[in-house]
C-alpha cells in the first residue's frame, strides 16, 4: 500500500503502479481467452436454431404435456435396477476403497516411496473418469446390461471414497493408537482398536453420501446400455415418445429427492 | 530391575533428547521424573517400552534386552510395560470396557480381539479392576462420556490388566484439575504398593511428586541432574533442573500440602 | 463400595464376575435391530437374484479387458491425433466459456439466495433456480439442449454453464449466511450504501472461497465435458464413444490418459492457488 507523493501531496494507493500494471495485464489476458472460446463456441453454431429455441422448446413441452402415466407400469423394473446399481456398486466400492485408503494415508502405509504413490494413482484415476465413460468401456469389454452398471458405479466410487477415507485416517488421534501400540498389540490389533472406531463415522458418512451421489449417476448409466431407467430414456428419445420422457424425468427427479433426503436423515442419525 | 545404560535418542532434526542416561529402578520402587519441558522426560519413557527406538544404548528389563527385540518378542515384553498417558488416551469410541480390556491384546488372537471374545478370566480381571477405581458401574459407557478424572483411572484399569511389572506413566495429572490429580496419584501409587509394581511417573508438579514418590530423578537437556530423595530438593537443586528461579514459595508450600494432606 | 454410586442400582462385583461380557449392540431395540438386519440381507438377496450376468460373455470379455489393460502401456495418440485435438480443444473452449458465464451468473444469484442479504420474494426465486440445477444431472439438461439447440458445443456449453450456477451459488449462498456479521456491520455502520456494504462488508469475507469452490468447479466442468459429446453437446465425448465402438482401445487409452493428466494438472493448480488464497 504505496503513499505516492504528487504535487498535491501524499496519495493513497491500493496497490503500486507495477501490481496495478500487471493486474490489467492478467485481467486482458483472462478476457480474450474467454472470447477466443466463445468465438470458438460461436463457430460451431448454427444460430438460426438457437434463436428458433424458444419456439422448439415451447413445441416439445407441448408434446410432453401430460405426461403417459400408463407408462409407469414399464418403469418398476428399471427403477429396481437402477437401486441395484446404485447400491451394489456403492457396497463393492466401499469393498476396495478401505485398504486403498489404508495404503495412501500417510500414517498406515506400508511404504510412503512405493504404495502410497500407487494407491494415490487408483484414487486420481478412478475419479477423474466418469462413470458414463467407465459404462462405455465395461460394456465393450462385458457386454450391455446391469453387471456392467454396477462394475461401472463402483470403479468410478473407488477413488471418491477412498480420498474421503485417507484423509479422515490422516487426522486421527495418534495418541490412542499410540496407547492400543503399548499394550503389546500387534498390527492388526492397533489397526481394530485403535484406528476402526475412529474412522467409522467418517466412514458410514462417506458411504451415505456417496450412495445419494451414484442413485443419481446410475439413473443415467442406460443411456449408453449399462441398465436402470436410463435404457427407458433412451428409448423414449429415440421414438420420440415425449409424453414417456417427461414421466421418466419426473421419475429420476423424484428418485434423486429421496435419496437426498435418505441420505440427509441418515447421516443426521450418525452425527 | 530395569536398567537404562547409555540411552541416547537423536531425532532426525537433530535435537539430542537423551544424552546416555543411565538408571537402575528396582522391583517395586516408585519414581518420579521431574524436569523442564523440553528435557526429555517423554522421549525417556517412550524409549523403554520403543515407542520412540532409541538411537544408542540398552534397556533391559528383567535380564531381556528390550533394545535389540524383533517384532513378536517386543509386543511380549510391552506387555510387562503398562503405560498411561497425559491426555488419558482412551479410543474415545469404544466402551469403558473395550478400553480396559485392549490391555490384554498382547494375549488373545486377532480374532479373539476383532469379535470382543475375551476369556472369562480376563472379563472377570476387568470387573475387579474397575470395582477397585469405582468404575464398575460405567462398565458399558462410552469412553468420551467420561470425565477426565474418570477417563484417567479407565486408563489405570488398561495398564494394571496387562498384569505388567513396571508402569510407565507420562504427566497422568497434567489435565486434570488439583483435588482430582492427588486423587489419581495416590490411586497410582496405592495400586503399585498393592501389586509390588514399580513406576516411573513423568509429572509437572513438583510438590505433588514429592508428596507421593520415594525417590526423584531430575532431568535437564537429557541429562540426569539429581537422583534422590524428595526431601533432598532444595532451591539449589531445583535452579540446576529448571534455571533460576525463586523456589522458597514452592517449597513451603509444598510442606503446608503436605500437612494438610496428612491431617484429611 | 465407592463414592460414585449413585441413586440408580447396579449390579454389585460379586453379581457380575463370571458373567460374559458383551459390547452393547448399536441399535438398542431388539425388534428393530432384527428387521435391519433380516431386512437388509433380504434385498442384498434379492438384489443379487435380479441381477442376470451372462458369464459366457463376460469371460469372453476378459481377453478384450486384458488387451485394454495393456492398451494403457502403449496408447496411441498419433492415428486419431486430429479428432482427439479438435475434441479436447472443444472441452476445453467449452470448460472455460462456461466456467466464466457460471461463475459470473452465480454471484448475484447467491447475493439473492443469501437470507441475510436478499428480500424474500428475490430469495425464493434464487433458491428455486439453485433447486432446479442441482436436481437436473447434467447428461439429461443437455440431452434436452440439444434436441432445442440442435447438436455442438453450444448446448454443452449452457448445460455446463447451468449447473455451475447450482453448484457456485448455493455453496456461496451458505457461506454468505455464516459469515461474520459484526464486519460487515461496522461497514454499515459508516454510512455506507448497499452496493458500498457489499464491497467492503461482504467481498473481502467470501473472496477466498469464491475463488477455491470456482477453481474446483472448473475442475468438475471439465470432466463433465468429457461426457457430454456422448449425447451430441460437443466435446472429446464423441471421439472416446467412437473410439470404443470401433474397439480401438489404444486410442480410448490415450485420450483417458489425457483427461487425466489435465485433471491432475488443474487439481495440482486449484491446491496451489488454495493455499494462496487462503
Amino acid at each position: 500500500m504505496p503513499v505516492i507523493e504528487s504535487s498535491e501531496g501524499p496519495v493513497w494507493r491500493l496497490r503500486n503502479r507495477n501490481e496495478t500494471l500487471t493486474r490489467w495485464f492478467v485481467w486482458l489476458l483472462g478476457i480474450a481467452i474467454f472470447l477466443w472460446c466463445w468465438q470458438q463456441i460461436s463457430d460451431a453454431t448454427t444460430w438460426f436454431f438457437v434463436w428458433d429455441a424458444p419456439n422448439i422448446a415451447g413445441d416439445i413441452l407441448g408434446r410432453a404435456t401430460p405426461p403417459r402415466w400408463s407408462y409407469m407400469d414399464n418403469l418398476w423394473w428399471p427403477i429396481w435396477d437402477t437401486l441395484n446399481i446404485a447400491t451394489l456398486g456403492t457396497i463393492g466400492a466401499l469393498i476396495l476403497a478401505v485398504p486403498i485408503a489404508f495404503l495412501a494415508a500417510r500414517n498406515t502405509t506400508p511404504s510412503t516411496l512405493f504404495i502410497r504413490p500407487i494407491a494415490l494413482l487408483i484414487i486420481v484415476a478412478t475419479r477423474s473418469i466418469n462413470s458414463l465413460i467407465w459404462a462405455l468401456l465395461l460394456i465393450a469389454i462385458i457386454g450391455p446390461g446391469v453387471f456392467a452398471g454396477i462394475i461401472a458405479i463402483a470403479i468410478r466410487s473407488i477413488g471418491f471414497c477412498a480420498k474421503l477415507l485417507y484423509e479422515a485416517i490422516e487426522e486421527i488421534d495418534q495418541s490412542q493408537v499410540e496407547a492400543v501400540t503399548a499394550t503389546g498389540a500387534s498390527r492388526w490389533q492397533v489397526m481394530v482398536y485403535g484406528i476402526v472406531p475412529q474412522i467409522m463415522p467418517a466412514f458410514a458418512g462417506i458411504a451415505v453420501f456417496r450412495w445419494d451421489i451414484n442413485i443419481r449417476e446410475s439413473t443415467v448409466l442406460g443411456l449408453v446400455g449399462a441398465g436402470g431407467i436410463g435404457l427407458q430414456l433412451q428409448a423414449s428419445l429415440n421414438t420420440l415418445a415425449w409424453p414417456q420422457v417427461s414421466l421418466i424425468l419426473l421419475v429420476i427427479l423424484a428418485a434423486v429427492v429421496i435419496s437426498e433426503w435418505v441420505s440427509a436423515k441418515v447421516r443426521g442419525a450418525i452425527i | 530391575m530395569l536398567r537404562l545404560d547409555a540411552l541416547t535418542k537423536t531425532y532426525k532434526t537433530g535435537d539430542q533428547a537423551l544424552k546416555a542416561v543411565t538408571l537402575d529402578v528396582p522391583a517395586g520402587q516408585v519414581l518420579a521424573l521431574i524436569g523442564p519441558s523440553g528435557a526429555g522426560k517423554s522421549t525417556l519413557i517412550r524409549c523403554i517400552n520403543r515407542l520412540v527406538p532409541p538411537t544408542s544404548g540398552t534397556v533391559t528389563l528383567a535380564d531381556v534386552d528390550i533394545t535389540g527385540l524383533g517384532a513378536g518378542a517386543l509386543r511380549r515384553e510391552r506387555r510387562r510395560m503398562g503405560m498411561i498417558f497425559q491426555e488419558y488416551a482412551l479410543v474415545e469410541r469404544l466402551t469403558v470396557m473395550e478400553n480396559v480390556l485392549s490391555g490384554r491384546l498382547g494375549y488373545v488372537g486377532f480374532w479373539r480381539a476383532l469379535t470382543r471374545r475375551f476369556p472369562q478370566k480376563d472379563v472377570d480381571e476387568a470387573f475387579r479392576l474397575l470395582d477397585r477405581v469405582g468404575l464398575l458401574h460405567m462398565a458399558d459407557k462410552r469412553a468420551d462420556q467420561l470425565s477426565g478424572g474418570q477417563r484417567q483411572r479407565v486408563g489405570i484399569c488398561r495398564a494394571l490388566i496387562q498384569d505388567p511389572a513396571l508402569l510407565l506413566v507420562d504427566e497422568p495429572t497434567a489435565s486434570l484439575d488439583p483435588k482430582t490429580s492427588r486423587q489419581i496419584m495416590r490411586l497410582i501409587c496405592e495400586l503399585c504398593a498393592e501389586r509390588g509394581l514399580a513406576a516411573i511417573i513423568n509429572i509437572h508438579d513438583v510438590a505433588l511428586a514429592q508428596m507421593f514418590v520415594a525417590r526423584v530423578i531430575g532431568l535437564r537437556f537429557g541429562e540426569i541432574v539429581y537422583d534422590g530423595a524428595p526431601d533432598g530438593l532444595t532451591p539449589e537443586t531445583l535452579n540446576e533442573i529448571y534455571g533460576e528461579e525463586d523456589w522458597e514459595a514452592t517449597i513451603e508450600k509444598v510442606d503446608e500440602d503436605g500437612t494438610a494432606e496428612a491431617a484429611e | 463400595m465407592n463414592a460414585y454410586a449413585t441413586g440408580e442400582t447396579h449390579p454389585t462385583l460379586n453379581e457380575m464376575l463370571g458373567t460374559r461380557w458383551r459390547r452393547p449392540p448399536l441399535v438398542q431395540r431388539a425388534w428393530l435391530r432384527w428387521v435391519l438386519v433380516i431386512g437388509g440381507i433380504a434385498y442384498l438377496i434379492a438384489a443379487f437374484l435380479s441381477v442376470e450376468v451372462n458369464w459366457t460373455r463376460v469371460y469372453e470379455g476378459l481377453d478384450r479387458g486384458g488387451a485394454f489393460i495393456m492398451a494403457f502401456t502403449q496408447p496411441n495418440f498419433v492415428s486419431r491425433a486430429d479428432a482427439i485435438w479438435d475434441g479436447m480443444l472443444e472441452s476445453i473452449v467449452m470448460t472455460v466459456a462456461s466456467s466464466v458465464v457460471g461463475i459470473l451468473v452465480s454471484i448475484p444469484i447467491a447475493l439473492g439466495a443469501a437470507r441475510n442479504i436478499a428480500p424474500l420474494p428475490i430469495y425464493l426465486i434464487c433458491r428455486g433456480i439453485i433447486a432446479v440445477s442441482r436436481a437436473l444431472q447434467e447428461i439429461i439438461v443437455a440431452i434436452l439442449l440439444v434436441a432445442i439447440f440442435g447438436f455442438g458445443p453450444f448446448a454443452g456449453f449452457v448445460t455446463l454453464s447451468f449447473a455451475t450456477i447450482g453448484f457456485l451459488s448455493k455453496l456461496l449462498a451458505e457461506d454468505i449466511e455464516s459469515m461474520d456479521r459484526s464486519q460487515a456491520e461496522a461497514v454499515r455502520a459508516t454510512g455506507a450504501r448497499w452496493s458500498q456494504w457489499i464491497d467492503y462488508g461482504v467481498k473481502p469475507q467470501v473472496i477466498p472461497r469464491l475463488i477455491g469452490l470456482s477453481i474446483y468447479r472448473v475442475d468438475i466442468n471439465f470432466r463433465e465435458s468429457a461426457i457430454l459429446g456422448l449425447v451430441g453437446a460437443g466435446g472429446i465425448g464423441a471421439t472416446l464413444n467412437t473410439a470404443f465402438d470401433r474397439y480401438e482401445y489404444d486410442t480410448a487409452a490415450a485420450i483417458l490418459l489425457i483427461i487425466i493428466g489435465i485433471v491432475m494438472a488443474l487439481e495440482y493448480i486449484s491446491g496451489i492457488v488454495r493455499a494462496r488464497v487462503q
